[in-house]
């Protein structure tokens, strides 16, 4: 059985310390009462206890990332002339997350199809992924608001993953999903699974129970198209938001950005940050018309990206991995699991 | 597509010529610094580029030279904001950045053997003046071609030089308008769609394709709908703030489709099918 392991309590924490040498180790830590994916270190409290409040898709997808510098070179000859060099920012170290949800990891496979599925693959995307590892645990508590098994998931779903690792009684039972997945079972301390894999299994089904399913015993049917082409809904729907857009920013399936241009002297960077469609300024154009002014028309959009455009696109996936992240941390209780319950009509 | 490995890294374009074409609006002739690149550059008429200003960013304006000309790419640039701003300051001599080609074309195909009506109010001549030339370099592929053109005084007419020419042709009828009267004007004066239905062109085996500001755009659709031309024979470009140009970003969607990859370009009959496109 190459392809699993099996790495003893004691002998966690030296294992994560083994992997940090050999790469970039990014780990859930708590900072506070908040637990956020950081480069690991000897100094950082772990939690994987609970799903982090944040997902790792700053990992692959940073908050604010390079794309290029810019150079303007004058000409020596002729002070009108002015030359300008780009180079790139293409070179990615290699990484490894430890830690993330079964739904951190399904969420990046809903950037996979627009990022790197297309005949414009996005090569900062790309490149991070390639030279990631994704070795997730499976959930041993799903958080309030959770709704994976809703959505096509599961506490111990594999999709995204390179490793996925079960917590048992007397340690870390590790399966092994892809050839990266393999090369962390050559980490340190890390011993033959076999034993273990009955154990695992039975805990992934406990867990799958765990997880509250909105929708109903039907579960998620068909959006009506009455109410979704209804104002007087969204309105309603959305009445409390505030557009403060932290759904967007913690959502591990939100991917939209900005470019924008900073300059020093004679050079400069052109970066791309996350950008989030609840914000109004995101489609306004220069004169001054915006096509999604209000805040309804622009949680319709967030929806119905998730529910509806991007399924259209992409044979049927649902674009919400039912983190339940956008609900819990939601100033305002916006729930997109009861607006998508009510969208299915009576 | 425009960089086959990076999409977002533009390539260097240097400015051989600017024309002012009114009050706001600068045309802009450019080559790639690589003279290979400038044999190599193939696109359709319709596609579209981004503009870069390093230092300020990156804005969308239509490739509106046809391929049949290739001595340089032109973009036409009307001041709306920064980039734009920024674009007007430049000069013959100087570089930018151009990400090119973007988006989907004319149906140019479908439209052979046709009779074509072009419907076009201010900047908006931008991209119909890609496919006019285009066809006028092709000309024995298209039927009659009328070309119905406005804009708010006789100053803002943009491509004054190849309305005279467009005015001199046989086998091109033009009809300008202007929405009011002015000193020395003696064509026609009115909105664009009520030129449309003064002039009422028949919708037999005809292709309309208009673009211009959004208000013209829902009459002119309306004036053609009264007309009797069919949804599918109708097309139009439609504009959307965009960032990345490659369907990533988010920012152009109506529903599933992305204005930046799926468009600019759509037919009537393709609008009715997206959410609040019209
Ligand atoms: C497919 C397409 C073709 C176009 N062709 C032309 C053309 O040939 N000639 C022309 O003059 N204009 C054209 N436009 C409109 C032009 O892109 C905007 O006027 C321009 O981006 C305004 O930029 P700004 O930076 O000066 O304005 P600011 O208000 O400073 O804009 C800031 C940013 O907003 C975005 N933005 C603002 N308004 C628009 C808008 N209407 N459309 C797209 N992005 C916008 C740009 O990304 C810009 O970087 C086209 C737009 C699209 C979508
Ligand atoms: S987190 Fe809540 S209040 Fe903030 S934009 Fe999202 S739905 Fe609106
Ligand atoms: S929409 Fe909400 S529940 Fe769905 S993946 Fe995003 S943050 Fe999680
Ligand atoms: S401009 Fe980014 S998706 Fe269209």
């Amino acid at each position: 059985m190459a392809d699993t392991g099996f790495i003893p309590k004691e002998k966690w924490g030296a294992f994560i310390e083994g992997l940090s040498t050999k790469a970039q180790v990014y780990v859930p830590c708590l900072e506070g009462d908040t637990v956020l994916f950081r480069p690991f270190g000897k100094e950082k409290t772990l939690c994987f206890e609970r799903p982090a409040n944040s997902p790792p898709k700053s990992v692959i997808f940073p908050q604010s990332d390079t794309l290029f510098s810019f150079t303007f070179i004058k000409d020596p000859d002729n002070p009108q002339k002015t030359e300008v060099e780009l180079k790139e920012h293409l070179d990615f170290p290699k990484t490894i997350v430890i830690g993330s949800r079964p739904c951190d990891a399904k969420g990046f496979t809903v950037y996979d199809r627009p990022y790197t599925e297309t005949d414009t693959p996005d090569p900062y995307y790309k490149g991070r992924r390639e030279k990631t590892t994704i070795v997730t645990m499976t959930c041993n508590s799903p958080s309030a608001g959770c709704f994976c098994t809703a959505v096509g998931g599961s506490p111990a779903d594999k999709e995204g993953s390179d490793a996925l690792i079960t917590e048992v009684e007397k340690g870390y039972f590790i399966e092994a999903l892809t050839e990266k997945g393999k090369e962390i079972l050559q980490g340190p301390g890390v011993e033959d699974g076999k034993a273990y894999q009955g154990d695992a299994t039975k805990k992934q089904e406990a867990v799958h129970s765990m997880v509250k399913n909105p929708f109903g015993p039907k579960g998620l049917g068909k959006v009506s198209p009455e109410l979704f082409d209804n104002d007087e809904f969204w309105d309603n729907a959305v009445s409390k938001c505030v557009s403060c857009g932290a759904c967007t920013y913690l959502c591990p399936t939100c991917y939209c950005f900005n470019i924008t241009d900073e300059q020093t002297s004679d050079k400069g960077e052109r970066i791309r940050t996350w950008d989030g469609c609840m914000y109004v300024h995101f489609t306004l154009e220069a004169s001054g018309h915006n096509p999604r002014p209000t805040k309804f028309q622009r949680f319709k959009n967030r929806v119905g990206h998730k529910f509806s455009f991007y399924p259209e696109k992409y044979n049927g996936v649902i674009a919400c991995c039912g983190c339940g992240r956008c609900i819990r941390y939601c100033p305002m209780s916006v729930d997109i699991s009861e607006i998508v319950s009510n969208l299915q009509g009576a | 597509m425009a960089n086959t490995i990076n999409p977002y890294l533009p390539e260097i374009v240097t400015i051989k010529n600017v024309i002012e074409e009114t009050p706001n609006i600068k045309s802009f002739q450019v080559v790639f610094n690589d003279p290979e690149r400038m044999k190599t550059f193939t696109y359709e008429p319709g596609q579209v580029g981004q503009l870069s200003v390093f230092g300020v960013g990156e804005s969308t304006f239509v490739i509106n030279s046809p391929p049949t000309r290739m001595d340089y790419l032109q973009f036409s640039v009307m001041k709306a904001g920064e980039v734009t701003a920024a674009l007007h300051d430049l000069y013959p001599g100087d570089q930018m950045g151009v990400r090119a080609p973007l988006g989907n074309a004319f149906p140019y195909e479908q439209m052979k053997g046709k009779k074509i009506l072009f419907i076009g109010g201010g900047i908006g001549l931008a991209p119909l003046r890609t496919l006019i030339l285009f066809m006028l370099d092709n000309r024995a592929d298209y039927k009659d071609i009328t070309i119905i053109y406005g804009s708010r005084t006789p100053p803002d007419l943009c491509y004054k030089e190849d309305l005279n020419e467009w005015e001199a042709r046989k086998d091109v009828e033009l009809i300008l308008t202007v929405d009011a009267e002015y000193p020395g004007w003696k064509k026609k004066v009115g909105f664009v769609p009520t030129v449309l239905n003064e002039v009422a062109p028949s919708p037999e085996d005809t292709i309309a394709i208009t673009c211009g500001p959004p208000i013209m755009i829902k009459f002119v659709l309306q004036n053609l709908a009264q007309l009797k031309f069919k949804d599918e024979n109708i097309i139009t470009t439609l504009e959307a703030r965009m960032k990345c140009g490659i369907g990533i970003c988010g920012r152009c969607n109506l529903g599933s489709k992305y204005i930046c990859k799926d468009g600019p370009v759509f037919s009537l009959a393709q609008l009715k099918e997206l959410p609040g496109a019209i």
